[in-house]
C-alpha cells in the first residue's frame, strides 16, 4: 500500500497551509463547482449555482427558462446529495476565497453559522436591491438570513412544513386503512402513530419495516418544537430540553418494537429501499416529495399518499441562496437569485417538485395543488396548514452538527442494540467533540 | 562528477581566465541547479506544509474564522491524551492496519512465488495483477461498498444461499473493520507481488539449481533460498505498508461516506479522525495537532521496522 498513499498527508498538510497561501489549490481539490466560468465575447455569461439535496430548479425546467428569458446567460448546476459533504466543500472553498460557484445554496441548519461567524464572507444582497424584496417574504425568514449590521446575506428559497408520506399499496397488504383522512385521526397522537406501526408489524409484507429510520422519526419531531438545541439568547440547552429528550424516547420507543427498517438516511441502501418498498412510512417535509419521486421513480407513482403529521405542524429544513463574496458574476447571480425565489417561480416549484413557498403571496396560489405522484394528495392544503401552525425555531450555529451527533447516537441504538443511556451518553460526548 | 570531465579544456589550451571561473563555478552550482526544482517543489508543498501545520497545532484555529488565532501551546497535544475518539480511532488504525496488512504481504508472496514459473501468458497474468492498484480507491470502494451492503449486497446473498444470516458489514465492529481491510488488500496485494516478484528475480539461479540436486522440494526451496533472498525486499514492503496502513484514509472514509467511520466510531481511522476534526467540525488546530502526531508516529513506526531489520541482518552475518 505504498507510494501513492503516502503522499497522502503532504496533500492534507497543503490543503491546511493553504487556508492561508492559495485559493487556487483548494479549488482545485474542492468538490464538484469548476468555477472557471468562461465568459465568451458578446456579453455571454456562465451562472454557476452549487447545490446540496433536491432544490429541483432544473426538474422543473426553471434554467431552462430564465435562460431563455436573458439570451446570453447558461447556468451550470452541480449538486451535492449529502448537506453535509455539500457543508463541509463549501466551507473549505471559503476559507480559501476560491473555486466557489455564483450562487451557493445553505440549508436553513446552518443559517445562524453564516450570519453570525461568516458575514464577511458573502455579498449582502442589499448592495443589489434585495431590500424591496423583504415584503415578499415570511417575516422569520428573511429574519434568520440577516446579519448583525442589517445585511442581507441569502434569500430564501423554500420551508419544510412537515407531514407524513406513506405506501398505501403496503397500507393494504397489512390490513390498515388507506385514506388519509382516517390515518390522520387514527395518528392524530406519535402514541397512535407508533401503535399503528405495531399492527402494520403483525400483518406486513416481508421485508418491509413501519418506518425508513429513528433518525428521520427523531428530526420530523424535533421540528416540531420552537426550542431545540439552543435557547433564544444563544445558550447550549439541548441536554436539559425536555422536548428534546421525548423526541429521543419516542425514537428508541420505535426502535425497540422493531417498526424500523434500520436505514441510514441520504446512504445508498435508503435511496434503494424507496423503490423496494423497505418501510411503509416516512416523515416527509415538503422537500422530500421531489427526492421520493426521483429515488421511488415511474412505477411509484400512485402507490404513495401523504397524510398530516402526527402530534402537530413542525418545519424541518428549507433553504436560502446566497451570493459568495468571491463569486464572478455577482451582479448576475443576484438577478438568477431574485428570479428563482419569486413568488411565481415558487409557486410552479412546488406544483412541480413539492418545495414548499417560503414567499407570503405563493403560499395562497398553492392552497388548492394536489400531487397526481401522491394519489392526488391535497399537499396545498396540508403542508399550507403545517406552514401556518408550524413553530417559528430559535436558530443556533451548531444545530447541524448536535443533530448529526444524535441521530449518530439513535442508529447505534437501532443498528447495533446500544442501550439508550448509553447512546445517549455517546452523543452527549460526541456534541463536546464536535464543539471542541 | 566524471561525466562533466571530458567537458573541461586542457590545461595546456591557455583560455581566458574569466570564462573558465565562470564554467567552473557553472560546473560546481550546476548540479545544485538541477535538484533545485525539487526542492524547490518539496519546500512549497513539503516542508511549507509541514512546518505551518507544527505552527497551527499550537493554537485554536477555526476554518470558519480563520483569523482569531488563540494560543493553546501544547494544549492540543494534551487534549489528545484524555480524547477517547482520539484512542478509538488510534486502536483502529492498528486493527485494520494489521488485518489489511499481513493477509496482503501474505498473499502477495504467494502470489510473486506463482509468478515467478514459467507459464503461459505470463506477462499478461503479470501486468493483470496489477490492475487493481490502477483503479481509484474511490472507484474501489464503492463498488465493495456495494458488494458489502446490508440489504441488497452481492456478499450477503451468497451468505444467505449457505443458510448464513446477513452481516451489517458498516455497523458491527469487526465486520466493518474486514469490509475496510478488504479493499486496501484486493488494491495493494498485486503490486506487493509484483515487487516481491523483482526481487525474487534477482536471487541467483544457481542457488535453486544446487536445492534441486540436493533434493529439495518447491516448497523447501521457497522457505530456504527465496524467503532468506527476499529479506531485504519484505523488509521494504513491511515499511511501506506501515506508512501506508497509518495513513489509511479513503477506504473507509467512502465504505459509507462517513467522516465519523461508521455511527460509533467503529473504522474510524487516525486520518479520518484528522479529517473529521479539520473538515467536519472545522477545528484546524486539533487537526494539526492529530496530523503531527500520525507524522511521529510514522517515524517511530519506521524507526522500528528498520531497527528489527538491522538487528536480524547483523545476527545473520554474525552466524
Amino acid at each position: 500500500m505504498p507510494i501513492a498513499r503516502a503522499a497522502r498527508p503532504t496533500t492534507v498538510a497543503v490543503r491546511l497551509g493553504a487556508v492561508v497561501l492559495s485559493g487556487a489549490l483548494l479549488a482545485a481539490c474542492g468538490s464538484s463547482s469548476d468555477g472557471a466560468a468562461t465568459d465568451g465575447a458578446g456579453g455571454e455569461v456562465t451562472i454557476t449555482v452549487d447545490l446540496f439535496g433536491s432544490f429541483g430548479y432544473k426538474e422543473a425546467g426553471l434554467y431552462a427558462e430564465y435562460e431563455k428569458l436573458h439570451p446570453g446567460v447558461t447556468i451550470k448546476q452541480t449538486d451535492t446529495e449529502d448537506e453535509a459533504d455539500y457543508w463541509k466543500s463549501l466551507q473549505t472553498r471559503l476559507a480559501g476565497g476560491g473555486g466557489l460557484a455564483d450562487v451557493q445554496g445553505i440549508e436553513v441548519g446552518r443559517i445562524a453559522s453564516v450570519t453570525q461567524l461568516q458575514a464577511d464572507k458573502f455579498e449582502d444582497l442589499k448592495k443589489y436591491g434585495a431590500d424591496t424584496l423583504k415584503g415578499q417574504f415570511a417575516e422569520a425568514k428573511w429574519a434568520a438570513a440577516t446579519g448583525k449590521n442589517g445585511e442581507v446575506l441569502g434569500l430564501g428559497t423554500d420551508v419544510g412544513p412537515e407531514a407524513m408520506c406513506y405506501r398505501k399499496d403496503l397500507f393494504e397488504k397489512a390490513g390498515l386503512p388507506t385514506d388519509r383522512e382516517e390515518l390522520s385521526k387514527r395518528w392524530a397522537t406519535w402514541d397512535g402513530y407508533l401503535e399503528l406501526g405495531k399492527q402494520y408489524k403483525a400483518k406486513a409484507p416481508a421485508k418491509s419495516a413501519w418506518l425508513d429510520s429513528i433518525g428521520s422519526l427523531y428530526s420530523i419531531m424535533i421540528g416540531q418544537e420552537e426550542e431545540r438545541y439552543y435557547d433564544a439568547s444563544g445558550k447550549l440547552i439541548w441536554e436539559d430540553n425536555p422536548a428534546l429528550r421525548a423526541a429521543w424516547d419516542h425514537s428508541v420507543a420505535a426502535s425497540d418494537s422493531g417498526l424500523s427498517a434500520e436505514l441510514d438516511q441520504w446512504s445508498p441502501q435508503w435511496n434503494q429501499a424507496f423503490a423496494a418498498g423497505s418501510f411503509a412510512t416516512i416523515p416527509c417535509p415538503a422537500w422530500m416529495l421531489g427526492y421520493i419521486k426521483g429515488q421511488a421513480g415511474e412505477s411509484g407513482k400512485g402507490k404513495w399518499d401523504v397524510a398530516a403529521l402526527p402530534g402537530g405542524a413542525g418545519n424541518w429544513g428549507g433553504s436560502y441562496l446566497a451570493v459568495p463574496r468571491a463569486a464572478q458574476h455577482k451582479k448576475e447571480a443576484y438577478e438568477l437569485v431574485a428570479w428563482l425565489t419569486a413568488p411565481e417561480q415558487q409557486v410552479r416549484l412546488f406544483e412541480k417538485q413539492g418545495n414548499f413557498p417560503s414567499s407570503t403571496g405563493a403560499i395562497e396560489k398553492v392552497a388548492a395543488a394536489k400531487d397526481p405522484y401522491f394519489s392526488n394528495a391535497p399537499i396545498g392544503r396540508i403542508f399550507g396548514d403545517a406552514a401556518k401552525a408550524a413553530p417559528v425555531q430559535v436558530l443556533g450555529v451548531h444545530d447541524q452538527n448536535i443533530a448529526q451527533q444524535i441521530t449518530n447516537a439513535l442508529s447505534e441504538v437501532e443498528r447495533k442494540g446500544t442501550a439508550p443511556e448509553k447512546a445517549w451518553e455517546n452523543a452527549r460526548k460526541g456534541v463536546a467533540n464536535t464543539l471542541g | 562528477m566524471t561525466l562533466t570531465a571530458p567537458v573541461t579544456p586542457p590545461k595546456s589550451v591557455p583560455a581566458s581566465r574569466r570564462g573558465s571561473s565562470v564554467r567552473r563555478t557553472w560546473q560546481k552550482a550546476s548540479p545544485y541547479a538541477y535538484i533545485a526544482p525539487f526542492f524547490t517543489l518539496f519546500a512549497a508543498f513539503g516542508a511549507f506544509p509541514l512546518l505551518y501545520t507544527a505552527y497551527v497545532s499550537l493554537y485554536r484555529v477555526e476554518l470558519q474564522t480563520p483569523g482569531d488565532m488563540e494560543w493553546r501551546g501544547l494544549g492540543n497535544y494534551t487534549a489528545l491524551l484524555e480524547d477517547e475518539f482520539f484512542w478509538i480511532s488510534l486502536r483502529n488504525t492498528f486493527t485494520i492496519g494489521v488485518l489489511s496488512t499481513v493477509p496482503q504481504l501474505v498473499m502477495a508472496l504467494g502470489l510473486a512465488h506463482l509468478l515467478n514459473y514459467r507459464m503461459r501468458g505470463r506477462t499478461f497474468l503479470r501486468t493483470a495483477v496489477l490492475l487493481p492498484y490502477a483503479t481509484s480507491v474511490a472507484a474501489a470502494t464503492l463498488v465493495f461498498a456495494q458488494l458489502f451492503g446490508r440489504d441488497f449486497g452481492l456478499i450477503n446473498y451468497l451468505l444467505g444461499t449457505v443458510g448464513i444470516e446477513p452481516v451489517d458489514w458498516q455497523t458491527g465492529t469487526v465486520a466493518s473493520q474486514i469490509a475496510v481491510s478488504a479493499v486496501v488488500v484486493w488494491r495493494w496485494t498485486g503490486y506487493n507481488a509484483l515487487i516481491y516478484l523483482a526481487g525474487m528475480q534477482s536471487i541467483p539461479d544457481e542457488l535453486y539449481e544446487a536445492a534441486a540436486m540436493d533434493g529439495a522440494s518447491r516448497w523447501r526451496q521457497f522457505f530456504h533460498v527465496t524467503l532468506p533472498g527476499l529479506r531485504p525486499t519484505i523488509v521494504f514492503t513491511v515499511i511501506v505498508s506501515t506508512i501506508g496502513a497509518t495513513q489509511l484514509f479513503g477506504e473507509p472514509l467512502l465504505l459509507e461516506g462517513k467522516i465519523s467511520g461508521g455511527i460509533s466510531h467503529q473504522y474510524q481511522t487516525l486520518g479520518l479522525y484528522m479529517y473529521e476534526q479539520g473538515w467536519g467540525f472545522f477545528h484546524l488546530g486539533r487537526a494539526a495537532a492529530i496530523a503531527w502526531v500520525m507524522f511521529l508516529l510514522i517515524v517511530v513506526l519506521v524507526g522500528v521496522n528498520a531497527l528489527i531489520a538491522h538487528r536480524r541482518s547483523r545476527k545473520e552475518a554474525g552466524r
